[in-house]
This record gives structure tokens, C-alpha cells and sequence, in this order.
């Protein structure tokens, strides 16, 4: 059988092999965003701990800056790891396009619905 | 990166065929393809995480007040090992990234180093999710039920007290010590004996001796406080006899009335867990193919890039698992 999954020509994302000058600066690169997900990560620990969850306006801030920060690791660890940002247009639009409009529906859904359903828990009890 | 993703080329030719329109192999493409329905799942259980949460009628556990112990350590750090293990794991995911910079120029020996590392940076973050799972399953201190209304008063984390009504049948939370010996004796362990005198409660077995000097009321949600002295004896004297939970199982566990929280953590975590485990196997295999010189001979290192995604998306799912599951 014959096996597709080898390279034949040079037609392909990544597989140009690029020399050590460049492989510097990718590396360099590479440490920028693992400080920066590091970083992340301690602020979002220090936050957890610090505020109080009982101070709740200023906790729902913090909430919302959990769900901001980790969207911006998502965001580093999809574009700068995965290489998907240096990938065609149409592929990222291809990955990204429908996950977003699946999950985002289904966040708005299923909330909705939980919310609900706590609703009627308390005003029939 | 200089490479053919960033090209001009005209859709006349992108589109005519005989190319990948993507620019991609076959297998790198249906890599993502797989990752995003693999993402829909994960997507799927956190949502379905959240429903729970949000329709449950009683208090939800607390990431930072379940999960606040290192191992062998006494006290409460929390959420310390979890952050340490989201560190471990975005580590591997740098040492895979770097991995596959190294294959880009056919080094093998770079190859060699990273992925070898990004192999023990996985094997520690499996290793790190099974205390995680020990500690949860076996508990802190475990609790019991009291089987009457009663008001008690506690002191808060902060030094202030204040009054609690606390129902029938809610939990009263032991300290680590008390309940371990607690549950031996329970079990009918010949070992521990239980003396109970002058307002205090004493177990001796095993080398050790732990009084119950006080106990804990809210323990794993908001205004977990200490009640000892008198109205402590009040609960003690107060508990029911078969109502006792230690830890966490598929039926009970005492972090929250919920079940679904134990429930959840078991299946998130797990889910999760095994995708690493498996991970590392994958990663181990194609680090030995690299080893053995499998894709110097092909001439490039796509492989390592491909399970590099996979490795990645791993990581990815942590760091969504880390913020809803235990900071949220």
C-alpha cells in the first residue's frame, strides 16, 4: 500500500527546514511565552487566594479575569505552541470558526438551562 | 516562520487540485481535526460541570479549601499543588515545543534531549495526579452528621466568631488526625481505642493519640469556621451513628452534599489524566523512533510535530480543567 502520510514535495507547512540563525530567534521566542504563561498562571493563583470570596462584587471581577487570562494561555498555547498561527488562514479559520460557535452556544444553552432550573428549585420549595 | 503557510499563492492554484490547499500533510490535518472534536468533548464535561453548579441548590465547594495539601507536609497551602502541577505540565509543553523547533532543523540529538524530557515531564504530572486522587479519595479528617437542629458558635479564619444554625443531618467536619484514627475505629480496628471522658474525646492506636479539640463547621465553602469547648462536645454528643463520611467515592464523599462534585472530579480529572497517560506512551514511542534514527532517514521530523499537537492540546485542556475546576 502505498502510504500518504510522507512528504514528497516541499508544498508543506513547517517542513522547510530552517537553519540555526532562525532556529535562535524561534527559541527565543519560545521562552517569552513560557515566561509569559508562567506569569499568568502565579497572578491567577495570587488572586485565588488573596480575595476573599465572601467580597462578592470584587470576586466577580476576579472571575471574569480568570475566564480573560485563561483565554490569553488558550491563546499563546493554540497560536505560538500548536504553530497555528503560522499556519493558512483557511486552517485556523477551519479549527477555530466552528469550535467557537459550538462552544459559545452551548455555554449560552446549558446555562441558561442550570440557571433555570435553580429558579424553579427555589420558588417551588 | 519563513515556510509555505505564509506564501501567496492564488486560489486558482490553492483550489485546482493536487495540492493541500491547507498546505499541511494529510496526518497534520487530521491531527487538528481530531483535536477540535476532542475539544468539543472536554468542552462538553466542563459545560456540563457548570450546569451542575449552577442549578445546585446548596453551597458549592471551594477549589482553594478542598484541595490545600502538599505531600508530606502539615498545613494548608492553598492550591499550591495544583499550580505546581499546571507548571509541570506547561514545562513539558515548552520542552515539546522546543522538541519539534530541534526537528525543523534535523538535529537529531536536540530531538533526542526534548523529547526525552517532555517524556519525564508527563510521566511527573501522571505521578502528581495520583497523589492528587490518593488525597481525595482518602479525605482530610472526614465528618459526621448530627441528627439535630442546634445552634453553635464558631470562630472564623479571620479571629472573629459567629453564630451558626445548623440543621439536622449537616456535617460536622474532624481534624486529620482524629478521623484517620476515627475511621480505623470505626472499621473495628482491635488497635485504636476510644476513651471518652470530662468533656474530651481521646483515641489512642498505631503510635498515635488525637483528642478531638475542636471541629469544623462549612468546612469546604464560605465562613468555614472552628468550634471547640463546649459547643464542640454539643455536636459530638449530637452525631448520628451511621453518619459518617470519609473522603470521596463514587457514592459519598465530604467536600460537598453534592455528589456531582466528587462525581465531576473523578471524570474531568480522569478524562484528562488518561488522555496525558496515553500521551506519554504515544510521545515515548516516537522518541524512541527518533532514537533509532526513524526520521532522520525519512528526512524530516512531522511526527514529532504531529504527536507535538497532541502533547499541546493536553496542556490546553489543563489549563481550562485548572481555572473552572479549581479556581473558579
Amino acid at each position: 500500500m502505498e502510504r500518504d502520510d510522507l512528504i514528497v514535495n516541499e508544498s508543506y507547512a513547517l517542513n522547510n527546514t530552517h537553519n540555526d540563525e532562525a532556529g535562535k530567534k524561534i527559541r527565543r521566542k519560545i521562552w517569552v511565552v513560557t515566561g509569559i504563561l508562567t506569569l499568568i498562571t502565579i497572578v491567577e493563583v495570587a488572586l485565588g487566594i488573596a480575595v476573599k470570596r465572601a467580597d462578592s462584587g470584587l470576586w466577580t471581577t476576579v472571575k471574569i479575569g480568570f475566564i480573560v487570562l485563561t483565554l490569553v494561555k488558550a491563546g499563546y498555547i493554540v497560536m505560538s505552541f500548536m504553530h497555528l498561527g503560522d499556519e493558512r488562514k483557511n486552517l485556523r479559520n477551519v479549527v477555530l470558526i466552528p469550535y467557537a460557535v459550538f462552544i459559545i452556544y452551548l455555554i449560552f444553552i446549558a446555562l441558561t438551562e442550570g440557571n433555570f432550573q435553580l429558579d424553579m428549585f427555589e420558588m417551588f420549595h | 516562520m519563513s515556510s509555505e503557510a505564509s506564501k501567496a499563492i492564488s486560489k486558482e492554484e490553492l483550489w485546482g487540485g493536487g495540492r493541500s490547499p491547507f498546505s499541511v500533510s494529510y496526518g497534520k490535518m487530521m491531527m487538528w481535526y481530531f483535536l477540535v472534536s476532542d475539544a468539543l468533548t472536554f468542552g462538553g464535561l466542563l459545560i456540563a460541570y457548570g450546569v451542575a453548579r449552577h442549578s445546585s441548590e446548596f453551597a458549592w465547594p471551594i477549589g482553594e479549601q478542598v484541595f490545600q495539601a502538599l505531600p508530606g507536609l502539615e498545613g494548608h497551602y492553598p492550591l499550591a499543588y495544583v499550580a505546581l502541577m499546571t507548571f509541570i505540565l506547561i514545562v513539558s509543553s515548552v520542552t515539546m515545543v522546543l522538541a519539534v523547533e530541534a526537528g525543523h532543523r534535523n538535529h537529531k540529538k536536540d530531538v533526542v534531549k526534548w523529547m526525552g524530557l517532555t517524556v519525564i515531564g508527563g510521566f511527573f504530572f501522571v505521578g502528581s495526579q495520583a497523589w492528587e486522587w490518593s488525597h481525595f479519595i482518602h479525605g482530610s479528617g472526614g465528618a459526621f452528621k448530627i441528627t439535630q437542629a442546634m445552634t453553635v458558635t464558631g470562630t472564623l479564619a479571620d479571629g472573629n466568631t459567629m453564630q451558626f444554625d445548623l440543621n439536622s443531618a449537616d456535617r460536622i467536619f474532624m481534624d486529620h488526625h482524629f478521623g484517620t484514627l476515627l475511621e480505623d475505629y470505626l472499621h473495628g480496628d482491635p488497635e485504636v481505642t476510644m476513651v471518652e471522658s470530662n468533656g474530651t474525646v481521646t483515641l489512642t492506636g498505631h503510635g498515635h493519640t488525637a483528642a478531638l479539640e475542636e471541629v469544623m463547621v462549612n468546612k469546604y465553602v464560605e465562613d468555614a469556621a472552628t468550634v471547640s469547648g463546649a459547643d464542640m462536645m454539643k455536636l459530638w454528643n449530637a452525631k448520628a451513628s451511621n453518619g459518617y463520611v470519609f473522603g470521596a467515592n463514587m457514592n459519598e464523599n465530604e467536600y460537598g452534599v453534592q455528589q456531582q462534585y466528587a462525581n465531576f472530579f473523578f471524570f474531568i480529572t480522569g478524562f484528562h489524566g488518561f488522555h496525558v497517560f496515553s500521551g506519554v506512551i504515544i510521545n515515548l514511542i516516537v522518541f524512541i523512533m527518533v532514537v533509532r534514527g526513524v526520521f532522520e532517514r525519512r528526512g524530516h521530523y512531522e511526527m514529532v510535530e504531529k504527536v507535538g499537537l497532541y502533547w499541546h492540546f493536553v496542556d490546553l485542556v489543563w489549563v481550562f480543567v485548572f481555572t473552572f475546576f479549581y479556581l473558579v
